[in-house]
């Protein structure tokens, strides 16, 4: 009865096409918006995520996410280092500066001041030159989308100079970093440098990031480091859902994001249940002749079944298959860098279309089995 | 005397609405004989195929007994009815009821289907019944591209595909003009007399009464009185 429920199904095009169409249609935006808002949601902490080496990030008490810098002395830095269970712990500087080609286009940058000597605070993947060539004088190190927004049609060539805040800066290096939340271009110097570029007060230490000791774990080596110096000290993990959890709660993000999703389900949900109810109210006659002349409940329960399954499977491929495509045509484009589709997502997505599915099918699942067999009997 | 295939014993039928209390059955005792074309004829109204639905099984008189083959049909559940039917009756309904999006064969199949067959057999099947049919050339056919007589003979098909005991029609003819009518209703004949089948048709077609063995008059509710013909269209 399998094939009769397949080709009732697709024998009426029209029901047919729409139901997919609604499936693929709910599939494509939840998926698509959900993967976008995990994408921003993670470049929000993409700068934290980076300093891999680190497992500790201590910073003024006020901080609450990685864009709110709130400087510390110097000194503190001593009294971390001190800490029982800290294994080493260097200082990280964070800002924003403003660049200036000598062509006279101005940019925005997020400049990201690195440890003197071990260079920790540096994202993992250098593309052009060396790190170590950051310790020549006025070096930065600019990441590939960085240079592909004030340069768009230019070639990578390391040796050019910029003005950074009104000081001279040479390009040394392009490297691979993680997508800011911001878009602006990242831009990597020495610790040491970073008071050249950008004006500060007595106090411009925005970090310290450190790594517990082996037999120390994390979070009670932050917490020892609290307890010294009265700064908030969060481990990696903690540190990144802090900044996660202030998008998630100080903007509207997760509303925009979350009204997209919901009208996704709302409209998917829609455009299936009455669809399928349609085309179920409109078989319920050919329903109830079969019923009459032998087919069972649990026949007809499986037939709709097996229609509801196929056109879940249909549109959802469909949908995911378009979401794919979207982020595969996207990914060379800088502000699209870092969203992609996750399985998890895909997951997610297939279980949500299954409960469209499962409570578009129900009411009309429950129509076909109480419907009275004689009823073929009336004209 | 003959045997019967299905008996029912003062059988009564009452409706219950809101207002008011509807008695369609009032004690209906028949007896329909093996082997024999047997016609349930009366009025609109009358109750033909409210009896009609309790003899399939579909429907649950208020009281009474109705005996298939020596068993008690009110004693089964529905999924024990639906079963019987799937194995024993073949039903044929006036307005065909044939399932649009799917071809001659594929509707004519669907007894098989039902009672677990492959696929494949089951067209087989269904084709060779529509053969005989004379339908043989249309098996690819979508129902809506037939002629009325043609989507009835299709539906005669799906009614006889299973093989069945019991064969009941439910106004074959109303929706045909007179030659196929009557083409319909030879067909059944046939049937019964080459295959001993038991057809019961309910029809106010008196232009078909003389294909039956024995017809049964209905008249608000109430047998008014049963004819036998037998030695008829022999």
């Amino acid at each position: 009865m399998h094939l009769i429920a397949l080709k009732m199904l697709v024998g009426d095009r029209a029901k047919y096409f729409g139901l997919v169409f609604g499936v693929m249609f709910a599939t494509l935006l939840m998926s698509q918006q959900v993967s976008m808002f995990i994408g921003i949601l993670e470049r929000t902490a993409s700068q934290i995520i980076d300093v891999s080496e680190a497992d500790i990030w201590v910073m003024s008490p006020e901080m609450t996410y990685i864009d709110e810098i709130k400087p510390m002395a110097n000194f503190e830095l001593y009294k971390i280092r001190g800490t029982t269970g800290v294994k080493w712990a260097v200082p990280l500087f964070k800002g924003f500066g403003s660049v200036k080609t000598f062509h006279g286009k101005l940019q925005q940058v997020i400049l990201i001041g690195v440890d003197n000597t071990s260079l920790i605070g540096k994202p993992p993947k250098m593309l052009e030159g060396k790190w170590e060539d950051l310790k020549e004088p006025n070096a930065i190190i600019l990441d590939k989308a960085g240079w592909e927004y004030i340069w768009p049609d230019k070639p990578i060539e390391l040796g050019i100079e910029v003005e950074l805040n009104e000081k001279i800066a040479k390009i040394v290096g392009i490297c691979e970093a993680s997508p800011p939340f911001m878009t602006s271009p990242l831009m990597y110097t020495q610790f040491k440098n970073t008071a050249t570029y950008i004006p500060q007060g007595r106090k411009y230490m925005s970090f310290v990031v450190a790594k517990s000791e082996d037999g120390f774990s994390p979070e009670e080596v932050a917490r020892s480091i609290h307890n010294k110096t009265n700064l908030q000290a969060l481990t990696t993990e903690e540190f990144k859902w802090r900044s996660i959890n202030h998008y998630l709660t100080k903007t509207g993000i997760p509303i925009n994001f979350g009204i997209t999703v919901g009208l996704g389900f709302l409209i998917g949900a829609t455009i299936v249940a009455q669809t399928f109810y349609i085309f179920i109210i409109e078989n319920l006659k050919p329903f109830a002749a079969l019923k009459a002349i032998g087919v069972t409940n649990k026949q007809i329960f499986m037939m709709v079944m097996v229609q509801t399954l196929v056109v879940a499977f249909i549109g959802f491929g469909i949908g995911i298959g378009l979401a794919t495509l979207f982020f595969e045509s996207t990914a060379h484009i800088n502000a699209m860098r870092g969203f992609s589709l996750i399985y998890e997502v895909v997951f997610g997505t297939g279980i949500t279309i299954m409960v469209i599915m499962i409570l578009s099918s129900y009411i009309s699942i429950r129509k076909v089995l109480l419907v009275d067999p004689a009823t073929v009997f009336r004209n | 005397m003959s045997e019967n295939i299905i008996s029912t014993k003062n059988i009564n039928m009452i409706f219950y609405s809101e207002a008011r209390k509807t008695h369609i059955l009032k004690d209906i005792s028949i007896n329909i004989p093996k082997s024999k074309v047997t016609m349930l004829v009366g009025p609109s109204g009358c109750g033909k195929t409210t009896l009609l639905s309790i003899l399939t099984g579909m429907l649950t008189p208020t009281k009474g007994s109705v005996i298939y083959k020596g068993i008690e049909l009110l004693d089964m559940n529905n999924t024990e009815k639906t079963l019987l039917r799937q194995k024993e009756i073949g039903l044929v309904f006036q307005q065909y009821n044939l399932i649009n999006t799917l071809s001659v064969a594929e509707n004519v199949a669907i007894p098989l289907l039902a009672a677990g067959h492959n696929f494949e057999n089951s067209i087989k099947q269904a084709a060779r019944v529509l053969q005989i049919l004379n339908l043989g050339d249309h098996i690819d056919f979508l129902p809506s591209k037939l002629s009325g007589g043609e989507q009835q003979r299709v539906a005669v098909a799906r009614g006889l595909v299973h093989n069945p005991d019991f064969i009941v029609c439910d106004e074959p003819t109303a929706s045909l003009d007179a030659e196929n009518g009557k083409n319909i209703i030879k067909l059944l004949h046939n049937i019964s007399r080459s295959k001993k089948k038991t057809v019961l048709i309910v029809t106010h077609d008196n232009r078909i009464f003389d294909y039956a063995d024995l017809i049964i008059y209905m008249n608000d509710g109430r047998i008014e009185k049963q004819e036998s013909k037998s030695g008829n269209q022999n």
